[in-house]
């Protein structure tokens, strides 16, 4: 390995490190504002000057310039200092002096670094430039005169999120950044921008002056708005949850997070269920605790454990919904169901509903067939991912299903089943060609009557083509809900012989429906006495007999599994609003008035029994290898059939009832399906 | 130099004529296939030529013709002020060079002759006809003043013939380009003061080349013993 000599310390490195990285590796800080380590290298702010011998008698840009064996780089000569107070000062010139209001004070690059490395006063007596404001959609709130040209934006929105939008147009002192007419930018991770801009040029719209970053304290967490469990920052300020940041997990977010994980927050504070209600003679009226629990006692206890059924929501914690399983099945009931999207998953082993190659995995895949899921909508940070290796080739993809725009090319196949009972010798060359192929299936595809068929004809595609060996397992089953996976593991689904959600909501099936979180099934149709326990009055509460209020994902301490199977711990950020309580002690207090209470009295002893009944939930954050399966097994085979597979999230942004509670999310919905509308603003 | 917009009032649509698309496409088969967007700058132009200026449907009509985003092409026109956002004159812009040399030989009173002439600076004239700008250095200081007229340099330029030049344009009558003290090119005024004697061109004081400088065989290096 080559060496290098950093402030006199010799430093091994890689071939191809530039000087910035050597340095850091030495434990040397740079500064820096355009650099970025997930972005391609700028190097136009100059504020990572360093000294380099052999090299001009000038100080280099270090972002920008290859080490070399040998080398000698100065961090702390008189030159370096001088240089980056220099380039500080420059940088301030036309920088405002408006940091009491700038969002981003307190947290602000260009602040800490001129605090660091600058002058302590200024030169400058000339009028300072100003710019105006941009409009860049309903994310991004714009401060064009604080900016200073870094581009990061500009680099992330055409390299990360592939959606071309952001530039810099003009030159010299009138560059502004811009977007193609004031357009807003139409990529799912546009807030990535805000977080990515050194200074308070693009902040963060919908929380516009809403807090100081001293005024939060923090709770780090797992994100519920998709099935990849992204890691997070929840900050919050007294009972209020105001912001959540993305936090580096290399193996499912990277350093991003989709602005649908990002801006949900403000559905946290509306339309909440903070006491328990009862229907009476037609009509809702506030009740206590011991009513409302008494009533669906008696409901539960009159009617025959056949009569009786659950739907698990897509946000529940696996404990809530391991404590709901238990009474359902003390209560003798076979009618248990997590899968409101239908999709006929949860038999045989768990690597039949997992994304087995795990989200950085993929990466490593060659070639990769989609069916039935658009991923750009449905997890938008696999999508980039998926974009990431396209763009550093060696990746040939293809999709049946919707024909979206990916932000990358792939080979269109067809619509639907259609295509894959006749699978084109694109796909099947395509998959046997390559060394790592993986097929990523959604529940689009896995929905419906022909959902078993479509699965198997995926697994015996899958054992031909060699996307499981024993080597290397590549059936990838991409969710949309975060709680399927812990579902699907505790076997939340119905017993032999028990009902799906589809029959559970047809009239006359049951006498009473217990609704765990469930919003995205039409329960209306069923007759049945309707229990809705859940965070939001959204569908499932709508005409519900009894309602009993529970926490959200923020409110709760719980285990969430994502789509790779990967266990994560989320942490209680703020308490339940009003009356609420968690949802796990809720079902405890309603199994003790139905005679059957749970072994349980505390959360530490659920989850004991969690980890003893199944034992993949013991294992924390931690990835399984991949696992050849038998995947020809899966599903049964049948008739393909003629459907078109439709991804069943239509509109991510009102996917779930907190997202649907969302101002921000409405606005971003709205710009969706009528993106003109609104750039005309 | 001011921040570069685009104009506020734009045309409908644009379209290339058939002459502009055959060039385009001579420029981007220059480039592989793959870098299709390296012929913006010269597909710019052409557009200018065509047009007089870049509008705005010119600009995606560029871009869509090269697969790029509308933005970078927009980033491309605002970045050089050689591109024309805005109608200039059909008949005559006007482009003085104001950098130092010019100015120190009467740059400002030709700009003050223009102004008469044909309005405010960077604007149409009333009839539509003319633009006149003052711009950075064109590169011809030995023949101060100078402005570029359309695609032709006028030189050595005197409130009087820049004077004469507009109203030649005015009348439907294309002015010679080039210099205007009477001399050729950038020779000196009033004839050549140097290299005067007749035998530099007779021949006579030619004589054979018997080696060409620099034209000896490298030595050999001798190997390490």
């Amino acid at each position: 390995m080559p060496v290098a000599k950093v402030n006199g310390v010799e430093t091994e490195f890689e071939p191809g490190m530039t000087v910035l990285q050597v340095a850091e590796r030495a434990g040397q800080e740079i500064p820096r504002f355009c650099y970025h380590e997930r972005l391609s290298i700028a190097g136009n702010c100059r504020m990572c000057l360093v000294e380099v011998k052999p090299g001009p008698p000038k100080p280099q840009a270090s972002c920008a310039l290859p080490a070399a064996d040998g080398q000698e780089i100065f961090t702390d000569t008189p030159m370096v200092k001088k240089a980056r107070e220099g380039v500080m000062e420059f940088l301030l010139i036309n920088h405002p002096l408006d940091c009491p209001i700038c969002d981003q004070g307190g947290e602000c690059d260009l602040q800490d670094q001129s605090m660091g490395y600058g002058r302590d006063g200024s030169r400058y007596a000339e009028n300072k430039r100003a710019v105006e404001e941009k409009h860049m959609g309903p994310t991004i709130k714009t401060f064009m005169t604080r900016c200073i040209q870094c581009t990061r934006c500009v680099r992330f929105i055409t390299e990360v999120a592939g959606v071309p939008d952001i530039g810099m147009i003009s030159r010299g002192e009138d560059a502004e950044i811009t977007t193609y007419l004031e357009k807003s930018v139409a990529s799912e991770l546009s807030g990535n921008v805000n977080d990515l801009c050194p200074v308070g040029a693009l902040t963060h719209r919908p929380w516009q002056y809403h807090y100081r970053p001293w005024e939060l304290k923090k709770t780090e967490t797992i994100d519920v708005m998709d099935a990849l469990g992204s890691n997070i920052r929840a900050d919050y300020r007294g009972s209020e949850v105001m912001r959540v940041l993305p936090r580096v997990n290399e193996g499912i977010n990277e350093e991003w997070l989709s602005d649908k994980s990002r801006y949900v927050v403000d559905g946290l504070t509306a339309r909440r269920l903070d006491r328990p209600w009862i229907r009476e003679n037609g009509k809702l009226r506030a009740a206590t605790w011991n009513e409302a629990l008494d009533a669906v006692a008696a409901k539960l206890k009159a009617a025959s454990a056949d009569r009786i059924g659950v739907i698990a929501g897509d946000l529940q914690d696996a404990e809530s919904m391991k404590a709901t399983l238990d009474l359902f099945r003390a209560l003798g009931s076979k009618n248990t169901d997590s899968r409101q999207d239908g999709a006929v998953l949860g038999y045989g082993p768990r690597e039949g509903w997992l994304f087995n190659t795990g989200l950085e995995g993929i990466e490593k895949a060659d070639a990769v067939l989609i069916v039935g899921v658009n991923p750009r909508v449905e997890a938008p940070l696999l999508n980039a991912r998926l974009r990431k290796s396209w763009i550093k080739g060696g990746v040939e993809i293809a999709v049946i299903g919707e024909q979206a725009d990916l932000t990358f090319d792939y080979a269109y196949l067809g619509a639907g089943s259609k295509t894959l009972a006749k699978l084109p010798k694109a796909a099947t060359d395509l998959l046997n060609k390559a060394e790592r192929p993986a097929i990523i299936v959604g529940s689009g595809a896995l929905a419906g009557e022909g959902g078993a068929a479509v699965l198997n004809a995926l697994g015996a595609l899958a054992k031909k083509t060699g996307v499981v060996t024993d080597s290397w397992n590549g059936f990838n089953v991409l969710h949309h809900a975060a709680a399927r996976v812990a579902g699907l593991d505790m076997g939340f689904v119905p017993a032999e012989g028990g009902l799906t959600v589809a029959e559970m909501l047809k009239p006359g099936a049951l006498d009473v429906l217990f609704l765990l979180g469930a919003d995205e099934v039409d329960p209306t149709g069923s007759n049945a006495f309707r229990v809705y326990l859940g965070s939001h009055g959204d569908r499932g509460a709508h005409g519900a007999d009894v309602i009993l209020p529970g926490a959200a994902y923020t409110e709760k301490s719980g285990i969430y599994v994502n789509t790779e199977g990967r266990v994560q711990l989320a942490e209680r950020v703020v308490f339940p609003k009003g009356e609420a309580k968690e949802d796990w002690a809720i079902i405890r207090a309603l199994s003790a008035r139905v005679d059957q209470t749970l072994p349980y009295d505390t959360l530490e002893q659920l989850r004991a029994k969690l980890m003893g009944d199944h034992p993949t939930f013991g294992r924390i954050d931690y990835l399984p290898a991949p696992v050849s399966f038998d995947v020809a097994s899966l599903g049964a085979k049948g008739d393909l059939g003629d459907t078109v597979f439709t991804s069943v999230v239509t509109d991510p942004y009102l996917s779930n009832p907190i997202a649907r509670a969302s101002a921000t999310m409405a606005e971003l919905s709205a710009l969706r399906i009528a993106p003109v509308a609104m750039a005309a603003e | 130099m001011s921040v570069r917009r685009l104009a506020k009032e734009q045309p409908a649509s644009f379209a290339f004529s058939k002459a502009t698309m055959e060039k385009a496409e001579w420029w981007i088969k220059k480039y592989p296939e793959s870098r299709r967007q390296s012929a913006v700058i010269p597909i710019l132009w052409l557009v200018q030529k065509q047009e007089g200026w870049v509008s705005e449907p010119a600009i995606r009509a560029i871009a869509e013709l090269l697969d790029m985003a509308f933005i970078r092409v927009l980033e491309v026109a605002t970045f050089y002020t050689m591109f024309m956002l805005e109608p200039v004159g059909k008949t005559a812009l006007i482009q003085v060079c104001g950098t130092t040399p010019c100015m120190l030989r009467g740059a400002n009173e030709l700009m003050k002759v223009c102004k008469e002439k044909i309005g405010p600076k960077d604007h149409l004239s009333a009839d539509g006809r003319f633009t006149w700008q003052e711009v950075e250095c064109l590169g011809a200081c030995s023949n101060a003043p100078m402005a570029q007229i359309n695609d032709y340099y006028y030189e050595d330029l005197t409130p009087e013939t820049m004077a004469q030049i507009i109203d030649d344009f005015a009348a439907g009558k294309s002015p010679k380009p080039g210099s205007y003290a009477g001399r050729h090119t950038s020779a000196p005024t009033g004839g050549a003061k140097t290299l005067l004697d007749p035998k530099l061109y007779d021949g006579s004081a030619a004589k054979p080349i018997k080696k060409l400088p620099n034209s000896d065989p490298a030595p050999v290096e001798k190997a390490p013993a």
